[in-house]
């Protein structure tokens, strides 16, 4: 085909959709509806939740992951457009690590070196890996759909910041529910599950995200 | 000029495209006479890009410069091709050049992967894409002609494109 035909036929294909951000909103509201439905079916929010909020170790679970998503919301946008700086946004995700670790610095200081051990190891570890990647899958299947759309210079990195996304989602909707509360026990397993979605959102991302 | 695609306007939509194509052309031939490469399917390279450009417009935002948008993806289009390349056996061409440089009627114009992958598309969007490109029909009379709608023509041209891009894709 002649590049002159090609260049007609294309201009001539003006079907536009909405752009990439307000797509993965979208996405983003899709994917949470899909995860409300998921936690309605399999979870509870834990009792007395409204009076639990000023407890600061319960903020800390959200403020952790709800930053954590914020900066790879941003960071998946950046990496999926042409062109743009992904490293100023790769730095935003110092943010929930720096709260998480001043939470857990916190943690130390205050309390018996006894608890630390219990705190970490929680009474429901294995339901907190298991559940947050359930909870995240809605996320990140509807957000790995939503950048489908864009074009990654490293399709797996934009997949791996839609799993940080989808994850960070994931734990924090975990966190209507959890009852483990020690910073310790969200640096190691909230960790553990968060890292499997974005691994998870690599490796699909590498095949699903190749333009 | 982008802006004005992005509202929908076009003409300049074209204009744009007819300024990006030679633009990427000369880059591209030149990156490949560097690597030692003929530049015969450096159209290729260009088509590649063209389709990207246009399904990708929306990663670009109103407010970006466009230049580091197009070569990047210029560029990115470029690897690919040369990763595919890197993995077929190529035939040198050299020896035969000096039979094969007949004078090209319109220079660098065609190329030969989107031409193999439109032949495996389905023959509905097959056929509407050449009457709109090739004929430069319009969208009304393609509709008229084939008995579809307007709309259906539109999204076939676009199932077209987005289905060309799939296949160059996964070829290799």
């Amino acid at each position: 085909m002649k590049t002159e035909d090609l260049l007609r036929g294309l201009a001539a294909d003006t079907r536009t959709g909405p752009g990439l951000g307000s797509g993965l909103a979208l996405a983003l509201c899709a994917g949470l509806a899909g995860t409300a439905l998921l936690f309605a079916a399999t979870l509870a929010v834990r009792a007395n939740f409204a009076a639990l909020l000023l407890d600061p170790r319960i903020l800390l679970k959200f403020a952790v992951t709800l930053s954590l998503a914020g900066a790879a919301a941003a960071l998946a946008l950046r990496l999926s457009r042409p062109g743009a700086a992904a490293r100023p946004a790769a730095r935003l995700l110092l943010v929930p690590l720096l709260v998480l670790a001043i939470g857990v610095g916190t943690e130390l200081a205050r309390t018996p070196e006894r608890s630390w051990m219990p705190g970490l190891v929680g009474q429901y570890a294995v339901y907190c890996v298991l559940l947050i990647p359930l909870m995240a899958a809605p996320v990140l299947g509807a957000v790995l759909l939503a950048l489908r759309r864009g074009a990654p210079g490293h399709p797996a990195w934009a997949g791996a910041a839609a799993g940080l996304l989808a994850g960070g989602l994931g734990a924090a909707c975990y966190a209507l529910h959890c009852t483990d509360d020690s910073p310790l026990f969200v640096l190691a397993w909230y960790g553990l599950a968060i890292g499997a979605v974005t691994l998870a959102g690599a490796l699909l991302g590498r095949r699903l995200l190749a333009w | 000029m982008m802006l004005a695609a992005h509202a929908g306007d076009r003409s300049a939509y074209e204009q744009l495209l007819r300024e990006i194509a030679p633009a990427v052309r000369v880059v591209v031939r030149r990156r490949f006479a560097s690597f030692g490469m003929a530049t015969h399917d450096a159209e290729d390279v260009v088509q590649d890009t063209l389709l990207a450009v246009h399904l990708k417009r929306q990663t670009w935002r109103t407010t970006d410069p466009l230049g580091p948008w197009l070569w990047t993806i210029a560029r990115n289009k470029l690897v690919d091709h040369l990763r595919r390349r890197g993995r077929r056996v190529e035939v040198p061409i050299e020896d035969f050049a000096e039979t094969l440089s007949a004078p090209e009627e319109r220079p660098g114009a065609d190329a030969a992967d989107v031409e193999r992958h439109l032949a495996l598309l389905p023959e509905k969007q097959r056929a509407v894409l050449k009457a709109v490109a090739v004929d430069g029909a319009s969208i009304g009379d393609t509709a008229r002609h084939m008995g579809m709608t307007a709309g259906a023509v539109r999204v076939a041209l676009h199932r077209a494109f987005a289905g060309l891009a799939a296949r160059l894709r996964a070829d290799d």
